[in-house]
């Protein structure tokens, strides 16, 4: 939605720009005014290639200012403290990419964790800098913002540390539970506040919240604090010892799947079994019967629905439940139906986080991805998360209808995102690179977009499509780039430009330029860059000629004489030089024909004067009455210096030496 | 484009850890923003930073450190711009800038050359179209000489004393005019400058002899964009590029006055087999035997990705900037 764009008030039409859309507005077919041409002011924000002119009709209704505005697809990648997480994830990627498929089995498994938990520390980081940024703001919009991308950072913590332990870690029933547990307990409770206060409180056992706390570590599985508190209020209570010494007693001996294998399954369900039956016969006893508090620790170990239940609010969310619910009914079974309509009771619609973690719990991969996409404004998230899971032989090659896989769609549209940031560019060719079937294609179209301002930001584009083999954008952006130099009068800086592109006809384009130069002003400007050209002077005809006319004129300067004539012949006979320059060649030659020295050989006054007669006879009749008097006269003047300086060399040339 | 110029502390000097590495992050002290990209800096004094802008812009920023806050202290509009027929955009980028307190010498894509001096109001002098491509960077040689690289693979000695626009010498490569982005020239002997060029060639100049390098040393895969000599320890020369790669090179030996094959083993470095009485005299990097003479070159970034854009040493700390937006500070160089 733009705001303030208004289509039944004023006609809208939109041009394409590498990053943003260009909505303008426009009196054009409205009244019939006709369009003019404005160069943008400093307020609006112009890109190279796209719309530069505004269309604002002058017809009948009267002059009247028109708007443009500026729309962009991705916002999220111009959020400054979100940098750190997308530079951060790509050095991730770019390792993740990199290592090594050769190792198998778990040593592979460990290393994709360990990849797991790098990204979602980088996410934790980014939430604490953002936290820190909400702190120190003092403007409440900021404020607001920054504290909404804290809570969708730590959501998507959450849901990336579920797929890490369901998906990624994957460990066997046991294990998987007790990773579900620390799940649930870094994330879900905010207990550790109300935990405080009781420990800190002089009687902890007379605290209002007591039990509260006690039934949270039991929720949550933490049986040795929920043992260490109980054990105070025994100590306070002399009259309860005996239920508390049962009641310990079970809560020791509850079995727990070890992290090491050193049991079955089955010796596990066995000792389970017994356990279970130990406590369904005390709480059949009656034993924790006075204490109603101990007695709904009994049923809860027993794994009661109803008084888990009870403690809905202590556990503040369903998968709290979910867990809890594993943990006591049967901890070595994969998870159970969702009964999350039990715990909301059916009153409130589920949010996307929780459809989210409902799709993971139920190992559906793909739905989670899908739901996480619609969900979130940004493809950050799922774009590295469907790379790992990728990476873990997860996902089934599943192809979308465009020919690309799931992986690479989403990469794709994440790195696409990234190229419109004026310099979050350079992580999305990274991106491209790692997507086998579009991803070049893609990137040479991007990349050709790119505003490049200075120098240095070109050099580094160049480097790119060059380690590539990109040699169209190569050619292209040195084109644009030596254009740009001509423009301003930089010719040295063009000819370098076309250097690197191995531009001939860019370079000979420079000569030509220099050349006009020369003969306008009658000397050589940017004698720097000429007098060493060096080998670059083979790129193009035109550039070599050039190089070779100023050698011509240092020779000349130097009195080397008979070394420049030959020079000059060889420019012409040669045909290195243009057609067009030959007359100022030929007009160059005639302070040597006149020198009072003989420097031209017979040999090449005949040539001289066939190349002059060459170059006349090649004019047509038109052309030679429309000769002004100076180019007449020219001709004439270098015929007769040819004349008489074959005349002196005949005579030279037949003298005998020294008789 | 939010671009800022920040002051950063590195932590202290007795915060080392066991193993060496800083305790703890950069903190960012103070910032202030800044228009234009950021292509060159340097510190002017104690407390002021000149900074050359994409923008044709050099500023100079005053370091309050009491209340640690960064002003704009002094700002030189358009020093370097284009001749463009639509002036809106005729500013020229600036690559270079260098201090000598009071002079400032900048360097541009304009091919200009500007000194300046600090709380002068315009400039002392400006040789315009000094060349005919863009000056990527600038040194001094002696106070009042600077020596320039171009993008035609040039290295010129400019004379400030002088009034006439030429420079007073001309070096140039051998082969393909390369262009060079970086130049440094050896903190104890004036002779000795180091560039680098676009494909990642480090070239050492004698500048008392010949128009060419004495040795070209292949080094990056990509443009190198700094190179620096060791401003108290000139045997090691760092060099950072586009590659993502930055490389110690350390020609330094262990002053012995036995042969090579007496010492103990163990150390896997390579040393010089040359005559001690003339150790002093030639610099190693003079020499241009490199069988004889081997020098000792490390990676000093394990895992390079994108490019290191920039690096400066002090003592035994180094730091360096990349491409993927972070800053990296080694206090311990010569561990």
């Amino acid at each position: 939605v733009v705001p303030g764009a208004d289509p039944s008030a004023r006609q809208l039409c939109f041009a394409w720009g590498p990053a943003e859309v260009l909505v303008c507005e426009t009196l054009f077919g409205r009244r019939g005014g006709f369009p003019s041409r404005r160069e943008g002011g400093p307020g609006r924000a112009f890109l190279p290639g796209t719309l530069t002119a505004c269309v604002a009709g002058t017809g009948e209704g009267g002059p009247s200012s028109s708007r443009l505005f500026v729309v962009r697809k991705d916002q999220d990648i111009y959020i400054q403290t979100l940098r750190k997480l997308f530079n951060e994830s790509h050095g991730i990627f770019i390792g993740l990419q990199r290592s090594e498929e050769e190792l198998a089995g778990k040593s592979r498994k460990a290393q994709l964790v360990q990849v797991s938990k790098n990204y979602r520390s980088v996410i934790r980081a980014c939430m604490e800098d953002m936290h820190q940024a909400a702190i120190l703001t003092r403007d409440p919009a900021l404020h607001s913002q920054y504290s909404t991308q804290v809570s969708v950072l730590s959501a998507m913590e959450l849901i990336w540390n579920l797929c890490e332990i369901l998906f990624v870690e994957a460990a066997a029933a046991g294990p998987l539970l007790l990773r579900l547990l620390d799940w649930v307990r870094l994330h879900v409770c905010d207990v550790d506040n109300m935990v405080h206060e009781v420990l800190s409180s002089e009687n902890p056992s007379k605290h209002e919240l007591f039990w509260n706390v006690v039934d949270v570590f039991v929720l949550q599985g933490r049986m040795d604090e929920a043992r260490h508190l109980l054990s105070k209020e025994a100590s306070a209570n002399p009259t309860l010892v005996n239920m508390y010494k049962i009641l310990d007693d079970l809560m020791k001996k509850m079995p727990v799947p070890s992290l090491g294998n050193t049991q079955t399954l089955t010796e596990m369900e066995l000792k389970w079994q017994h356990w279970h039956e130990e406590c369904q016969r005390y709480l059949q006893d009656g034993t924790f019967a006075s204490n109603s508090h101990m007695e709904s620790i009994c049923k809860i170990l027993l794994g009661d629905e109803d008084a888990i239940l009870e403690k809905k609010d202590l556990m503040t969310t369903w998968y709290h439940f979910l867990v809890t619910r594993l943990l006591y009914s049967h901890p070595t079974v994969k998870p159970m139906e969702l009964r999350m309509d039990l715990f909301l009771g059916g009153e409130s619609s589920p949010e996307p986080l929780d459809t989210i973690l409902m799709a993971a719990f139920e190992f559906e991969m793909h739905q989670v991805i899908k739901e996480c996409s619609i969900a979130l404004s940004n493809w950050w998230f799922v774009a590295h998360l469907t790379d790992l899971l990728d990476h873990c032989k997860l996902l089934q090659s599943h192809n979308l209808y465009f020919g690309s896989n799931m992986r690479e769609f989403l990469l794709l549209e994440y790195a696409s995102g990234l190229f419109s940031h004026h310099s979050l560019w350079q992580l999305g060719v990274d991106y491209f690179d790692h997507c086998p079937e579009y991803g070049r294609v893609y990137l040479e179209l991007h990349i050709e977009r790119i505003p490049l301002n200075t120098e240095q930001k070109a050099l580094k584009v160049l480097r790119i499509c060059e380690q590539r083999q990109m040699h169209e954008q190569v050619r292209s952006i040195c084109k644009i780039m030596a254009m740009k130099a001509l423009r301003n009068n930089r010719l040295g800086s063009a000819l370098s430009w076309s250097i690197r592109a191995k531009d001939a006809a860019f370079a000979t384009l420079i000569s030509d330029r220099f050349l006009k130069d020369y003969c306008e002003s009658g000397c050589f400007s940017d004698l720097d860059l000429i007098d060493n050209l060096g080998p670059s002077m083979l790129l193009s005809d035109r550039l070599t000629f050039l190089g070779k006319y100023r050698e011509f004129h240092r020779l000349y300067g130097e009195k080397r004489f008979s070394e420049a004539a030959k020079l000059l012949l060889m420019l012409m006979t040669a045909h290195i030089a243009p057609c067009s320059f030959w007359m100022t060649l030929l007009t160059d030659a005639l302070p040597l024909l006149e020198q009072k020295e003989v420097i031209f050989s017979a040999e090449q006054t005949y040539e001289l004067m066939r190349c002059l007669e060459d170059l006349t006879a090649g004019k047509s009749d038109k052309q030679k009455f429309q000769d002004d008097d100076i180019e007449t006269m020219k001709v004439e003047m270098l015929r007769l210096a040819l004349a008489r300086n074959l005349a002196r060399v005949i005579v030279k040339e037949g003298t005998l030496e020294g008789s | 484009q939010d671009n800022r110029i920040s002051i950063w502390s590195a932590g202290d000097v007795g915060n080392v850890g066991l193993n060496g590495e800083y305790q703890g992050e950069p903190q960012l002290l103070c910032d202030i923003r800044h228009n234009g990209d950021v292509m060159d800096m340097q510190f002017l004094d104690q407390e002021r930073i000149v900074v050359a802008s994409s923008t044709g812009t050099v500023t100079v920023f005053r370091h309050h450190q009491n209340n640690q806050t960064l002003s704009a202290n002094q700002r030189w509009e358009k020093a370097h711009y284009h001749v463009d027929q639509d002036t809106s955009c005729g500013g020229a980028a600036c690559t270079g800038v260098i201090c000598n307190n009071p002079e400032i010498v900048t360097v541009g894509e304009d091919g200009r050359i500007n000194l300046f001096r600090a709380d002068q109001k315009d400039a002392v002098r400006t040789i315009d179209n000094a060349d005919s491509s863009t000056l990527h960077a600038v040194t001094f040689l002696r106070t009042t000489e600077i020596l320039t690289v171009n993008s035609i693979g040039q290295l010129k000695i400019w004379d400030l004393r002088q009034q006439r626009n030429e420079p007073s010498q001309i070096f140039s490569l051998t082969g393909d005019r390369v262009p060079l982005h970086c130049v440094d020239r050896h903190p104890n002997q004036q002779h000795i400058v180091a560039t680098g060029g676009q494909d990642g060639m480090l070239s050492i100049w004698d500048i008392r002899q010949g128009t060419m390098p004495v040795s070209l040393l292949n080094a990056h895969e990509a443009e190198m964009w700094e190179v620096h000599f060791h401003p108290s320890n000139p045997d090691h020369l760092f060099t950072c590029s586009e590659d993502g790669s930055l490389w110690h090179w350390d020609t330094s030996t262990d002053i012995s006055e036995k042969p090579s094959f007496l010492h103990q083993g163990g150390r896997s470095t390579t040393y010089f087999s040359h005559n001690t009485i003339n150790q002093s005299v030639v610099s190693a990097w003079l020499s241009n035997d490199p069988t004889k003479d081997r020098m000792e070159i490390t990676n000093l970034i394990p895992n390079q990705t994108l490019s290191v854009n920039s690096l400066d040493i002090l003592g035994p700390c180094l730091v360096y900037g990349t491409d993927a937006e972070a800053i990296y500070v080694n206090r311990q160089l010569f561990a």
